[in-house]
């Protein structure tokens, strides 16, 4: 096991490393040039290659990339000051540290994910056990068809819905805003009550389908029928045997929506006009930034790399096929 | 002895009786194009020590109905009528409850494939410890000695290190071993074995065979051993039931049926079935067509469209006219007792050599 | 003991035409890699589920593979119709070595050896008509039988026993035993010379599985077919083979004719794989009794399978020479012509019962003697 996490966190970085040369590379290779771009209509050559050497676009492509790589590990200095490890440089449109521009963005989405990922996991994979304990009864008819009508709303949709009602014609909330844990507890959950909740709503009625058809499955096992057998009760079977089985491809998906909700969840940042990771993103390629850009793929591969070990010791966690083979 | 009822349906006097008695079971399922009849009208009696075998092929209701005696069936699309009464206690009607206090404790299970049978996240010990602690109240530092010492008993090599292990590091066999201890753990009347040893291979499946021999001359259990193969059945059973679409065709003890079987569809089954004694310039005889829908079963008796001998039961009985199955030694066939007795006597009996 | 009854037309075969090897397998080898270890994965054993594996398939018998799971009857099998790559030995066709033949080169030989599998469910593809699976291989071989392809299809059907309106149908309209004939047929359907056939009835019922051995049968002696029969039912495979190789772990133990095999097996594997047979006695009155064999425990795994003879761990009669010294397959003194087995000591010809059983479990014989048998 240890081994196992050792080789896929080596793989992890090497990954990391080919997303990071492959952003580049096809950033260069793009038909644009920021330092025209930043020049303006009447740029003069001299002040062109000023601003070439000022960010660092006259070196060669190797010495760019190298030098981008080589921060993230060690730090930088740039003629506007140090930027100390894990050093993402510079953006060239705001000028701003890229790594404490994301460091600055980052608790809104963490808090997006974090919260939004507990309620819909409490929620959907409790409302998705218990219709399919009570399978064909009228609690199992109202989770499911409500589940049905629900994901297939979209974020957009069911926002500005609840915006309305809430916010513009009742005035009993106000707009969603992102206030720091650590200065204002309450704000903070009452800021990000509204998008979170949105965002949840929408993954619990995925997430009440998956667990419902999953553990549908898991008690038509033979090893579940084998557990009824031997005298073991239903509730038993259901919380011990079946239930174990049907985690893993909820792991599976859970794995893949928290990655890329971790890496900007741009459809909720946009409805609810919050500031965070999917934001930067946009902005990164609208203003052909290319160190913001950067820095926002890594940080959210990093995370997709992260999730995807976490995964799997989950699963070697459930299984123990797995954990021992 | 085991599927011997007197006239009148008494328990055979012999021995404490009927132990499990099962009175005109259906069984329907109710499907998307309809409702199915998996078991339609079945009746057999096990007694305690006695092995009762029921062969038949794939869909002749023979694992559906010892699902049902245990109410492992989905209730949502299962409908049973009938009696099933175990050791006096009617089992159609009782409570979850009940039942559960007398699955893997008064009868218990062996599936097929040992595999997907046992859970694959739980260790050997625990799965068999678990319906001990259950059934006996057994602490759980007590369960777990009983787990190694049923795991010994069956032939693990070292129990008490083994039952740490999870099925996956068990071979197949060793597999079928520890599902066998787990259904004896508790010392039950009754296992119910639903092709124990299909999914073995041969040398494994003997001792499997004898093993399962070998403990219930020790404990006393009664069997009832499901398969879909003659030989094994031979080897196992006392008794034996012969069931096709549904229905129980005939009944008798292994030495009757397999000797001198009386209804065509045994005759087929033994004409189509190769042996290491057969003769070789003997073609196989396979039974024409294939079995019913059960959907639409065919009127009268089931066997009719594949029966060979229908045209020597006079008029169109075997089509209109559904041939009952007297208790004890019978076969649900038209064909008077005489006839049976000379047709396999002149006419099957040369073909196997 | 019954006298190996070959059947009259089979006996003129032979009599007629010097038996010609049709199929030729040398010292055949198949590793599986496994892969493993740390930092860098690479091959770190080999599962050897064939190695070092003659024999010999003449033209028009039928050449039968018996064994249990894990002994690479199976391999065996797609080794020869070269759906995998041998890792060594020789694989010769009448006369021309097909073992690293590379596609293009077996185009030609590709009709002639035609295979048909287990699982009749999932070896037809479930969209195309039964007409299109059949004409299939005519169409990829580019053959154009006289009366076109449709026609050869409706006689193929009609051969396997189906009817031939049935052209348009769709497998799912078929039962099971229905879709192995039109297995059969497809693998007729470019007249081959050998037909590889893996657990071909293993899947089906007992009435099914005599339809569908009676059908092979019929199509083995009046087209002339030469089979190899890869299956794990004794019975069968002795119904329908003249010639039968036992084989264990990845290895042939013993070979030889029919009766050979099945009344006169010298290798202790033979023995104990015949003696675990469960039997219909049919005879009245006492039965003549055969020999109790049981073995302890499972195969061992072909990953590291053990030195010598393989079969020394689970035999009763292994001794020290066994474990250094791998037994030849060769004729034994008072072994038929062509009946070889791989034993440094063998058991008698007979498998009529012994003076004591063979119980090598130990749970068996703890019961057992607890209970006085």
């Amino acid at each position: 096991m240890v081994q196992f996490i050792l080789r896929r966190t080596v793989g992890a970085f090497v990954t990391l490393f080919l997303i990071g040369a492959a952003t580049f590379f096809l950033f260069v290779a793009a038909p644009s040039d920021y330092a025209s771009l930043a020049c303006g209509k009447d740029c003069s050559p001299q002040r062109l290659a000023d601003i070439r050497e000022a960010l660092g676009l006259d070196l060669p492509l190797a010495q760019q990339f190298w030098d981008f790589m080589s921060g993230i590990v060690t730090g930088r200095d740039f003629p506007a000051g140090h930027c100390s490890a894990p050093c993402l440089g510079v953006s060239f449109y705001s000028g701003d540290m890229v790594w404490s521009t994301i460091m600055d963005r980052f608790p809104l989405t963490l808090t997006l994910t974090a919260g939004g990922a507990v309620v819909f996991l409490l929620v959907g994979i409790g409302a998705g056990m218990i219709a399919a304990y009570r399978r064909g009864t009228l609690v199992d008819k109202v989770a499911t068809g409500a589940s049905m009508v629900l994901s297939s709303f979209q974020i957009y949709f069911l926002g500005p819905v609840v915006l309305t009602i809430l916010v513009y014609s009742t005035g009993w909330m106000e707009d969603p805003k992102y206030v720091p844990l650590t200065r204002d507890p309450v704000g903070w959950f009452v800021g990000m009550s509204i998008p979170v909740c949105v965002l949840a709503t929408i993954f619990t009625a995925q997430y009440t389908r998956m667990a419902r058809s999953s553990m549908i499955e898991q008690l038509a096992e033979d090893h579940v029928r084998t557990a009824r057998a031997k005298g073991m009760s239903r509730r038993y079977v259901f919380l011990r045997y079946a239930w174990r089985g049907s985690l893993i491809p909820i792991v599976t998906i859970l794995g893949i929506d928290v990655s890329s909700m971790l890496g900007g969840a741009v459809v909720t940042e946009l409805t609810f006009s919050l500031q965070g990771i999917g934001r930067l993103a946009v902005d990164g390629a609208v203003n052909k930034d290319l160190p913001l850009t950067m820095g926002v793929m890594l940080f959210g591969a990093f995370f997709i790399l992260l999730i995807n070990i976490l995964t799997d010791i989950t699963y070697a966690w459930i299984d123990p096929r797995i954990r021992l083979s | 002895m085991t599927t011997v009822t007197k006239a009148g349906g008494a328990p055979a006097p012999t021995g404490p009786g009927g132990f499990l008695s099962v009175r005109d079971l259906q069984v329907t399922f109710s499907t998307e194009d309809g409702p199915v009849r998996a078991v339609d009208g079945l009746s057999f009696d096990v007694d305690r020590g006695r092995t009762l075998g029921i062969v038949g092929e794939s869909g002749s209701g023979k694992s559906v109905t010892n699902l049902t005696v245990l109410g492992l069936h989905d209730p949502l699309f299962t409908t049973i009528d009938g009696e099933i009464v175990l050791d006096g206690k009617e089992l159609v009607t009782a409570t979850e409850k009940e039942l559960e206090q007398l699955r893997g404790n008064r009868v218990a299970m062996i599936f097929q494939d040992p595999l997907t049978a046992l859970s694959p996240f739980y260790t050997i010990g625990r799965q068999i410890a678990e319906p001990y602690m259950k059934h006996t109240g057994a602490s759980k530092k007590a369960a777990w000695e009983r787990a190694v010492e049923m795991l010994g008993k069956v032939g693990i090599p070292n129990p008490a290190e083994r039952a740490r292990d999870y099925p996956h590091q068990f071979s197949g066999g060793m597999r079928q071993r520890a599902m066998i201890a787990m259904a004896l753990v508790c010392d039950p009347d009754l296992l119910i074995a639903d092709e124990p040893t299909t999914a073995l291979d041969v040398t494994v499946q003997a001792q499997i065979l004898d093993l399962l021999k070998d403990l219930q001359r020790e404990f006393g259990t009664a069997i009832v051993f499901i398969t879909h193969d003659l030989g094994v059945i031979a080897d196992m059973a006392d008794d034996i039931m012969v069931m096709y679409a549904g229905r129980a065709v005939e009944r008798g003890t292994v030495d009757e049926v397999l000797r001198a079987p009386r209804h065509p569809y045994t005759w087929g089954l033994l004409n189509s079935m190769p042996r290491l004694d057969s003769d070789l310039a003997t073609p196989l005889e396979p039974i024409p067509g294939t079995p019913p829908s059960l959907l639409t079963p065919p009127s009268g008796c089931r066997f009719h469209p594949r029966c060979a001998f229908r045209d020597r039961v006079g008029g169109d009985r075997c089509v209109t006219e559904s041939p009952a199955l007297a208790p004890g030694r019978s076969s649900a066939c038209h064909l008077g007792a005489e006839q049976k007795r000379t047709i396999f006597a002149e006419e099957i009996r040369p073909r196997l050599g | 003991m019954k006298e190996d009854l070959v059947l009259p037309a089979a006996r003129e075969a032979a009599a007629d035409t010097p038996p010609e090897p049709l199929l030729e397998v040398s010292g055949l080898v198949k590793h599986f890699p496994v892969k493993g270890g740390f930092p860098i994965k690479r091959t770190v054993g080999a599962v050897q589920a064939v190695d070092g594996l003659d024999l010999t398939v003449h033209a028009g018998e039928s050449f039968g593979l018996v064994g249990e799971s894990g002994c690479g009857k199976s391999t065996t099998g797609r080794l020869i119709t070269r759906l995998l790559e041998p890792t060594g030995g020789t694989i010769t066709y009448r006369g021309r070595d097909i073992s690293h033949a590379t596609r293009k080169q077996l185009a030609p030989i590709r009709s002639e050896i035609q295979m048909i599998f287990q699982d009749p469910y999932s070896s037809l593809n479930p969209r195309q008509t039964v007409g299109k699976i059949i004409s299939g291989p005519m169409e990829i071989n580019g053959i154009d039988p006289e009366g076109g392809r449709e026609k050869r299809v409706r006689e193929l059907l009609e051969i396997v026993g189906l009817n031939p309106e049935h052209y348009n149908r769709f497998p799912h309209e078929f039962s099971g035993g229905q879709r192995q004939r039109i297995g059969v047929a497809r693998a007729l359907a470019l007249e081959p010379k050998l037909i590889v056939a893996d657990e071909p009835v293993s899947a089906l019922d007992v009435s099914i599985q005599a339809q569908v051995v009676n059908l092979l049968q019929k199509v083995q002696k009046e087209l002339g077919i030469a089979f190899l029969f890869i299956a794990h039912d004794l019975a069968v495979v002795r119904h329908f083979s003249q010639r039968v190789a036992v084989m264990y772990l990845g290895k042939i133990i013993e070979v030889g004719d029919r009766d050979s095999i099945y009344t006169r097996p010298r290798h202790p594997y033979t023995h104990a794989l015949l003696s675990a047979v469960p039997e219909v006695t049919l005879t009245e009155g006492e039965a003549p009794r055969r020999e109790r064999i049981r073995l302890a425990g499972d195969v061992p795994s072909p990953i590291s399978p053990p030195s010598g003879c393989r079969f020394r761990t689970r035999c009763w009669k292994a001794q020290d020479r066994c474990a250094t010294e791998e037994p030849p397959l060769v004729r034994l003194a008072g072994n038929r012509d062509g009946h070889l087995t791989a034993c440094h000591f063998p058991e008698e010809p007979t498998t009529g019962a012994r003076a004591e059983d063979i119980v090598l479990d130990p749970a068996l014989t703890a019961l057992e003697e607890e209970q006085g048998g």
